[in-house]
């Protein structure tokens, strides 16, 4: 990151159109044109959470973050839900980020180019794109079936980990690419091992650029129904999960897509007022990643 | 959900049975236990409202039944229950024969019972002063797969009607309610003209044909009863001499609204009824079935629906007492 340049000479540049008024007129077309997105942009956000909160906010409170679902709405609560989601968003986190991140360092560091590695890489870039109900009809093969883990967390946990594998696997790549060759140019001169230059180096400054990736994949496990939907994760659970390989377990976003299906209005309220909560946990977590990434980013000193 | 049906279980059994099966190991290792207090129950999501209420009904007197109910859908979930991993099936249509197959298969006899009726209302919008009723031939000249680009107005269906286009909403072609709506009315199971705007959220249909002056739509009765100032009820004439019937309690349950009604039920295996946790649950939710169904706006089973649950519960409530049933 350079911030040596000042922008006024930057300005002065841009301004510098020698007469040609035909291209200084597509320059400010072009301005006003993505200024026009970004207002769209910000305008459909801004009016989509103005809703949300206008009809969910008067039904957020303790009851309802404390309360088991309930088959009348005034009662319906998101305990269980809210508890499996974040045990599920936890236990991702803790199988994504290792496979993820060694995945990367291996494709980066280790794997020399070839047919292996291409013929890898690219099935790395294709399943990103893979629709997420895939992964959880895999899922209820693999884990649910084959691997007898039942409708659990860890069967949950482990089919949103595939949703989430390939973009972990593709920011860390992107991360590690960004730490310049000289890096590790001087750190092999100093007679440094693979691993001490890895370790030592490589990943401490790709971090936040690796951390970026992982809260945007997870933010992104978190909002996901289908894939749990189709290994079977319950709507209604009236316990907490006490171990993750057998206790069944419900989700916010299966909660939500729940009650926005229910004939009651008043159940859409509630569904309003979970969209609320579950925008709070988003904003918690990335939050986190702002801050390890300001705290990481300052320890790099080259 | 209910795009996942059918080709999910196809995959899913590919996966289980050949590729991973060496993988079962840390089932080995963690499996066993756990089994004791818990209650699974998966379907249909037209059904799951009925099994929610009876859930949490019966948690008040025994809150250490860990009692679960998901949605997957009908046939997603006779997938899971032919196979044992579900003890209670919801399902908006009966046990198809193949299915009961399937669970002879795997050891596992299956008893349904009926939980309520659910009617299906047609409704058109408020401002709609021409139509008060259908019938069944109408209803299968707007429906049927060929009405699509010839039946486009209200004038298309009946001459004395204006020239309003006909602006139609309906479940989505994976929905039990689009399978027997077009099983019933158009004759054929799915035969359904594609030019109508489907959603799997009702909501939306309710939306859709509230907006539209020319609209028509059909989905459950409790959609119609939760936003009855944002849409009119269509009487639907059977055609037998009758005349038109709308859906209510009473038309319902003694049958007169015919033949947009329907029976939904739960199927429980006899495997997990002989567990006393299951048999004690089932014999509270069969039991306050009408109860349930009417709290969440559908209606209750009929007299001989009634009977006959009770008898069954009779017969099979006490299979856990014989040591032989037990596995």
């Amino acid at each position: 990151m350079s911030n040596s340049s000042p922008p006024v000479y930057r300005n002065s540049l841009a301004e510098h159109s020698n007469g040609r008024p035909l291209a200084k007129f597509a320059s400010n077309a072009f301005a006003v044109a993505c200024a026009t997105c970004t207002i769209v942009c910000m305008a459909t956000l801004v009016v989509l959470l103005w809703k949300i909160f206008q009809f969910g906010w008067g039904r957020v409170n303790l009851d309802f973050i404390t309360s088991f679902p309930s088959s009348t709405a005034e009662n319906a609560g998101i305990k269980s839900s809210l508890v499996g989601s974040l045990y599920l968003i936890g236990l991702t986190a803790l199988f994504s980020v290792p496979l993820g991140v060694g995945t990367a360092i291996y494709l980066e560091e280790y794997c020399k180019p070839s047919r292996w590695r291409t013929f890898a890489q690219t099935n790395i870039a294709n399943l990103a794109g893979v629709p997420s109900i895939v992964y959880g009809i895999l899922g209820l093969g693999l884990f649910v079936r084959a691997m007898s883990l039942n409708r659990s967390l860890l069967a949950g946990a482990l089919t949103l980990t595939l949703v989430i594998l390939p973009i972990v696997i593709l920011a860390s790549q992107e991360a590690l690419r960004a730490v310049p060759k000289t890096i590790r140019q001087a750190s092999y001169a100093l007679g440094a091992t693979r691993w001490q230059t890895v370790w030592g180096q490589l990943l401490p400054a790709s971090l936040p650029g690796i951390l970026t990736g992982v809260i945007l994949a997870l933010s992104r496990a978190l909002g996901e129904a289908a894939p749990l939907l189709a290994i079977g994760a319950a709507t209604y659970t009236a316990f907490l999960p006490q171990d993750i390989v057998h206790d069944d377990f419900s989700v916010l976003p299966l909660q939500i897509y729940n009650w926005t299906d229910q004939p009651q209005e008043a159940f859409h309220q509630a569904a309003a007022a979970a969209i609320v909560v579950l925008l709070t946990v988003l904003i918690c977590m990335n939050a986190l990643a702002v801050f390890l990434r300001y705290r990481f980013s300052k320890r790099i000193q080259w | 959900m209910h795009f996942i049906r059918g080709w999910e279980s196809h995959f899913a059994g590919w996966f289980s049975s050949r590729l991973f099966s060496l993988l079962a190991l840390p089932a080995l290792l963690c499996g066993c236990g756990g089994q004791g207090e818990s209650i699974r129950i998966d379907g249909s999501s037209t059904v799951y409202p009925v099994s929610e209420a009876a859930a949490e009904a019966y948690r008040v007197e025994h809150p250490e039944i860990r009692i679960s109910v998901s949605q997957s859908g009908t046939s997603a979930g006779f997938s899971k229950f032919v196979k044992g991993e579900t003890d209670i099936s919801d399902a908006s249509r009966p046990i198809k024969d193949s299915e009961v197959e399937e669970a002879r298969a795997n050891g596992i006899e299956v008893v349904g019972f009926v939980v309520a009726q659910d009617g299906l209302a047609v409704v058109a919008n408020p401002e709609n002063d021409w139509c008060d009723s259908l019938t069944v031939e109408q209803l299968k000249t707007i429906w049927r797969p060929e009405a699509k680009g010839t039946v486009s107005t209200w004038q298309d269906v009946n001459p004395d009607w204006p020239d309003v286009p006909l602006k139609l909403y309906g479940p989505g072609t994976a929905s039990g309610t689009f399978e027997y709506f077009t099983q019933v009315i158009n004759g054929e199971k799915k035969a359904s003209r594609p030019d109508y705007t489907p959603s799997e959220n009702d909501n939306m249909l309710v939306r859709g044909v509230s907006n539209e002056k020319g609209g028509l739509g059909y989905f459950g009765y409790a959609y119609y009863a939760e936003n009855k100032e944002k849409l009119k009820l269509l009487g639907v004439d059977a055609g037998e001499g009758d005349g038109p019937v709308k859906p209510d309690e009473a038309s319902v349950k003694d049958g007169s609204y015919k033949p947009l009604a329907r029976p939904i039920f739960i199927y429980v295996s006899k495997k997990s009824l002989a567990r006393p946790a299951v048999s004690e649950f089932v014999n509270f939710y069969v039991e306050n079935a009408e109860k349930f169904a009417v709290q969440k706006l559908y209606v209750s089973p009929s007299q001989d629906e009634l009977a006959s649950n009770a008898e069954l519960l009779k017969s099979e409530a006490t299979a856990h007492l014989e040591p032989t049933a037990a596995n």
